[in-house]
């Protein structure tokens, strides 16, 4: 029985560094690359020696997919293909390629340069490792190898985030990455066809949180930013560079517009407006929105919102600030953090998820009094409010995406076991298909059970298909019969003629002939009647038929009388038939063994 | 599988392919040259044009390549391959209860839906008074001067579409993405590859498990703005219909571009003002690339560039958000920067663009200057005012680039004319060499193409090499005319579901050679065919079957299968000897043995290509039987 693996080596029952392999019909294909946030130690990069203990990965992986450019999923791509060593294909889409290389130098740079930590990727092996990367177009199909195709679907979350769908054969997986199912104001959502892989991999940060409307949400998130403002209270809200920050940009922009307000929005790090250009170039990665109006006012032009310096954080009054990273736990966004913490008027919004270790979930979990490096405590007196913006699908989401693409079986990655165990549940009692959740370094084995495909002569079908009217008919099925050639690696299925004839045999011919003795006071004319009168009435359904030179035919069963030698009443019939017609062949002697019915003439 | 090629131009093709019950249109180009039998439409009334002898000012109308060949409802899918051959979709799909689905990449979709736009607005703000359609009568017609009397298939000529009309059009259009395979009912996959003609231009695969026809159409070697053409996918096609070739055999690209510079750059240093004729898209991406880097060098700086068009700005930011289908503009993106460099051009503000000529423009153009405007075809649009503005002035230049007019006859209502005439048809598309070669990497075991590539240019008939040549020699179609492809199709995929594969036995009848025989449900649902284990086991327990069998005749089971092999005698005899048959006579005749089982009274008779047993009695006969086909193969 074939069979598709499936072995986590991050993501596995956790958030962070996704990195999932699967073996699907003989090849072997990573799926995301990323780090973990919440390790500074070897505990950050899944761990490759899994894979193989000595040496380079080119030879164990056929190929090494992105998903999207979030570093828990592309964190470790540098460290995996320039320092452990892989050379194979990288697949990511246009946006990802465009982006993922200058937030991994934002992250070596934090890393190395700010922590001093050696024994890390430099900005060259960066650079080398995005040469091996290949574009992908959505919904390309795009073939690695002569079996391996892999085609990516839109799926939210973030600019260039997207699923695949990974086919060897009629054998196929879908992975996830992150997704969105719901279109927000810069991103459309998620879409897959109704491909029924053998297991979709899914994402289940938010197993199982179903959340209420965006639009409530939005609102919430601006009334808190506005009283904090009309306070004279300065808001910090940590974001990743690209991604949620853009659409939250758009959400204030919109609303500094409408309201006519003045206090500042500052955006840190030059990135920003680079990242805004890229939102500009992939354009139609947004939603449809953005899409049908960029020609006359490119939403990604922002007029309120400023480049952001260090100094400003000192300035009176209130401003609205956008820093990076978003979980607070290193770079400009801790460091204006420490600033205001102090001050209750302040406030900070969390509008993503935070990884277990930063400070970002410390303060989520209302700790109040931080540690600091060097024995400093920090006093956090500012307000902290968590709106959920980050582009996961809900627990609802994940079920739509399920009933999208109808899979056999599902697994479930990138997530909090306990949340996991709950879905995993529901998925089951709704959909009735298997549910993994496989831990790291664990393997789930699913068998798969794939129709084979054959070569059927066109003769044959049409012969076949012929038999049942012009039309098919469901209700009433088919009986087709022929011959399986199986050569080389081809498989055929012809007629048994046409089997004989293209294998070069001769037909053997194997026929039956038999007596049977019956008395009957007729001459041999008119029991050849009754004969057929009787068979007539008996086989419906069947071509009789009567001939002239004295014998009845039954399809090609040939039925003869003649009278015994002794007894004129005793007749002999010779019953011959060929193999083909063993069945009935069989059935007619043993009837006329019994005589035939008195009552016909 | 038939072609039915509804338009003879060769590129503006549009053909409908039959093919596995699926009716499939191929591109449908709109041949704009019968306007050129118009009068051009000012935007003011000109007592000139209308005073003009021998020509008749009407109506813009359109020649419209279809014709009652096929029933235009039957049509399943649409398949566009760049948006030049798209601009009849709303003849094809509106009215005429057409209720399929068109595919097109989203560039195609945009750019051709910008051009339509721009064509419905050149003609809707030139209302006319009156319209006209009796002179398409016969009669009248005979009566009409010179080129109308002429032209043929008038009736055929339509009056342009409504923007109304284009939106239904286009609301029918499903995006794909190059290299994507798309479904049809089942039967068939069809799936866009990259033609590097034009952004999102694509040439079509289309095929089943066992067939392949590939679609040519408006495909560029050169690399240009587009992404490269992708060629290995061609390969292996039974069928390659080609179509779009280059309309300048002998132009070379490169060399009509570099002429283009340079009479632009003498114009403009004699004082003197350049009128680029020219779509809104396509062409001129090269050709303000071509300038961004040739401005500085021939020190025209300061030279205002003016692009005018109702769609001009969208155009130019279309053509910026498409990057991951340019050629070797991507890497720009990734910066980020634009990837064409006419973004800079409108930041430095040397490339200014108008939606008209009204507005804006009036207040803000200087002279000299570099004027690209539409339409080539000089009959309409904003060309015509600057036709009139400069036509008088030897100063001035019109620089043709477009090769789907001859730009004598544009011209001709305009003379006499003083400025000058460069015609610099710039055509990237394949050429006869290009093309000879690229078949002769992909080897289609057949070509379909315009019967015009069949043979030299009339002008040139001494050009053999402005033609293709092919072994076996390609199949021309003309309009009208219905081609049988030389298809034999003879195989169709079907899928045994696993509990059937299981349970097939499989003997080896030679080395490496297998075969089982099949007793199976055939199931058919959207043209995709599985077979299913018969649910119920065929052979019954044979004391049932025997009671049963005395009540009612057998019912159709499974047909015994055919068999194939000898048996030999000596093993057979063997056989019979096993089961206690042993007084066995065997007599030798002319083709094998007669064997007389003297205790059974029974005969069997042992041949190379068949065996006959004689038995009267039932259990027996039976019994030889199965010793019979133990000796033979089952097919």
């Amino acid at each position: 029985m074939p069979e598709i693996k499936v072995t986590p080596l991050g993501a596995g029952q956790d958030v962070g560094r996704s990195c999932i392999l699967v073996s699907i019909g003989g090849k072997n294909i990573m799926l995301d690359c990323g780090m973990h946030m919440g390790y500074n130690d070897d505990r950050r990069f899944p761990d490759f020696s899994y894979i193989t203990q000595n040496g380079r990965l080119t030879d164990f992986l056929d190929c090494v997919i992105i998903s999207h450019f979030h570093l828990d999923h592309c964190g470790a791509l540098p460290y995996m293909s320039e320092m452990v060593g892989y050379d194979g294909p990288i697949y990511m889409t246009h946006p990802t390629k465009a982006i993922c290389p200058i937030l991994l130098e934002d992250f070596r740079k934090i890393t190395v340069d700010k922590k001093g930590e050696t024994n890390f990727f430099t900005s060259q092996m960066i650079k080398d490792c995005m040469k091996k990367v290949i574009p992908l177009n959505l919904h390309q199909t795009v073939q690695v190898d002569d079996e391996l195709e892999i085609k990516a679907y839109y799926a939210g979350h973030v600019l260039g985030a997207a699923m695949v769908h990974i086919k060897v054969g009629s054998e196929s997986v879908v992975y996830t990455g992150d997704y969105n199912m719901t279109p927000d104001r810069h991103l459309g959502a998620a879409w897959i066809d109704k491909c029924r892989p053998d297991i979709l991999i899914s994402e289940s940060t938010y197993a199982t949180t179903i959340r209420d409307s965006k639009r409530c949400r939005e609102r919430d998130f601006l009334k808190k930013v506005h009283e904090s403002i009309e306070r004279g209270g300065k808001v910090l809200i940590p974001v990743f560079a690209l991604g949620r920050a853009q659409e939250l940009c758009i959400l204030l922009e919109t609303f500094w517009e409408r309201m006519n307000l003045k206090a500042p929005i500052y955006f840190s790090t030059g990135l920003t407006e680079k990242a805004n250009h890229y939102y500009k170039l992939f354009i139609t990665w947004t939603n449809q929105k953005i899409r049908k109006t960029f020609v006359q006012r490119n939403m990604f032009e922002f007029k309120h919102i400023k480049a952001f310096d260090r100094s400003y954080a000192d300035n009176p009054g209130p401003m609205v600030v956008f820093a990076t990273p978003g979980m607070l736990h290193a770079g400009q966004s801790l460091q204006i953090f420490k600033k205001w913490a102090g001050n209750e008027k302040n406030m900070v919004i969390m509008p993503g998820y935070c990884v277990q270790g930063t400070i970002g979930h410390k303060i989520l979990n209302g700790q109040r009094k931080l540690e600091m490096e060097g024995r400093a405590t920090l006093d956090v007196k500012l307000q902290v409010e968590y709106m959920s913006f980050s582009a996961h699908a809900d627990a609802k989401g994940i079920m739509q995406l399920i009933r999208m693409a109808e899979p056999r079986n599902m697994l479930l990655v990138h997530g909090e076991a306990v949340k996991m165990e709950f879905l995993k549940g529901k998925i089951e009692q709704e959909f009735s298909i298997d549910c993994y959740m496989p831990a790291n370094g664990e393997t789930t084995t699913v068998t798969t059970n794939p129709s084979v495909p054959v070569d059927i002569s066109l003769n044959l079908l049409k012969r076949e298909m012929a038999l049942g009217g012009p039309l098919p008919d469901p209700k009433k099925p088919r009986t087709m019969h022929g011959t399986l050639i199986m050569k080389e690696n081809s498989l055929k299925l012809v007629s048994s003629e046409q089997a004989l004839k293209e294998l070069g045999l001769n037909e053997h011919q194997l026929r039956f002939t038999c007596h049977v003795q019956l008395q009957d006071p007729h001459s041999d004319a008119d029991t050849l009647h009754r004969i057929y009168t009787h068979l007539k009435s008996v086989l419906k359904g069947y071509t009789i038929q009567h001939l002239p030179d004295g014998t009845v035919i039954v399809e090609s069963i040939v039925i003869k009388v003649s009278s015994s030698a002794e007894d004129s009443n005793t007749k002999v019939l010779l019953l011959s038939w060929s193999y083909q017609d063993e069945d009935l062949g069989s059935f007619l002697s043993s009837l006329l063994k019994k005589g035939l019915p008195s009552g016909i003439c | 599988m038939k072609l039915y090629c509804l338009s003879g131009h060769p590129t503006l093709p549009c053909n409908v392919l039959k093919f596995k019950s699926t009716t499939i249109m191929l591109d449908c180009g709109l041949d704009t040259t019968s306007v050129l039998n118009f009068l051009p439409l000012p935007l003011v009334h000109s007592p000139r044009l209308s005073k003009l002898p021998g020509w008749v000012s009407k109506d813009g109308t359109i020649n419209l390549e279809k014709r009652e060949l096929l029933d235009l409802s039957t049509i399943d899918v649409i398949l566009i391959s760049n948006y030049h051959c798209m601009m009849a979709l709303p003849y094809i799909t509106e009215h005429t209860g057409f209720t399929g689905t068109v595919y097109a990449t989203e560039p195609t979709l945009q750019i051709g839906r910008l051009l339509m736009e721009e064509l419905v607005n050149f003609m809707e703000r030139v209302p006319k008074a009156q319209s006209a359609t009796s002179w398409k009568n016969k009669e009248i017609r005979r009566m009409l001067p010179g080129p109308l009397k002429d032209a043929v298939d008038v009736w055929m000529w339509k009056r342009c579409y409504s923007m109304q009309e284009v939106n239904s059009a286009l609301s029918k259009v499903q995006l794909v993405g190059y290299s994507q395979k798309v479904e049809l009912f089942g039967a068939v996959q069809v799936s866009p590859l990259s033609s590097g003609y034009s952004l999102g231009s694509s040439n079509w695969i289309i095929q089943s498990h066992h067939e392949k026809v590939s679609y040519v159409s408006g495909s560029s070697l050169l690399t240009t703005h587009p992404q490269p053409m992708d060629q290995s996918s061609l390969k292996n096609s039974d069928v390659l219909i080609l179509t779009g070739l280059t309309q300048m055999p002998t132009a070379n690209p490169d060399g009509m571009l570099g002429e283009f510079c340079s009479n632009l750059a003498m114009t403009i240093r004699a004082g003197g003002n350049v009128l680029v004729p020219c779509y809104s898209s396509g062409v001129i991406y090269d050709l303000l690339e071509c300038l961004y880097q040739f401005i500085e060098s021939a020190n025209l700086g300061t030279t205002p560039f003016y692009f005018i068009s109702p769609i001009a700005n969208s155009s130019l930011e279309f053509s910026q958000i498409f990057a991951e289908l340019c050629h070797n503009k991507q890497t720009k993106v990734y910066l980020p920067e634009p990837p064409f460099p006419h973004a800079e051009l409108i930041q430095t503000n040397k490339l200014k663009h108008y939606p008209s000529i009204h507005g804006d423009f009036s207040s803000e153009f200087r002279q000299p200057c570099v004027v690209f405007t539409g339409h080539p075809s000089l009959r309409f649009g904003d060309v015509v005012h600057f036709m009139e503005l400069w036509g008088k002035s030897s100063l001035n230049t019109i620089i043709f680039t477009e090769p789907d007019f001859s730009y004598l006859d544009a011209l001709a209502p305009y003379q006499p004319l003083a400025m000058k005439c460069v015609y610099c048809p710039i055509d990237t598309r394949l050429n006869f060499h290009q093309v000879s070669k690229l078949l002769k990497e992909v080897q289609p075991l057949h070509v379909v193409c315009p019967e015009q590539y069949t043979q030299p240019p009339l002008t040139q008939s001494h050009r053999s090499d402005l033609m293709l040549e092919l072994q076996p020699p390609p199949m021309p179609y003309r309009r009208c005319s219905v081609l049988n492809l030389p298809f034999r199709r003879r195989y169709e995929r079907i899928y045994i579901l696993p509990e059937l594969a299981n349970s097939l036995v499989p003997s080896e009848i030679k080395p490496g050679v297998s075969v089982a025989t099949v007793s199976a449900l055939l199931h058919s649902k959207d043209n995709k065919h599985t077979l299913q284990s018969v649910p119920k086991p065929p052979p019954m327990p044979p004391s049932k079957k025997r009671k049963r069998v005395i009540e009612e005749p057998p019912v159709a089971l499974a047909p015994k299968p055919m068999l194939s092999g000898a048996v030999a005698l000596e093993a057979f005899l063997a056989t019979l000897q096993k089961h206690g048959i042993t007084e066995v006579k065997v007599e030798e005749t002319a083709d094998g043995h007669i064997l007389h089982l003297q205790a059974e009274d029974t005969l069997i008779q042992l041949e190379e290509d068949g065996t006959h047993i004689v038995c009267d009695s039932e259990p027996l006969r039976t019994t030889l039987r199965d010793l019979v086909l133990r000796f033979l193969q089952k097919l």
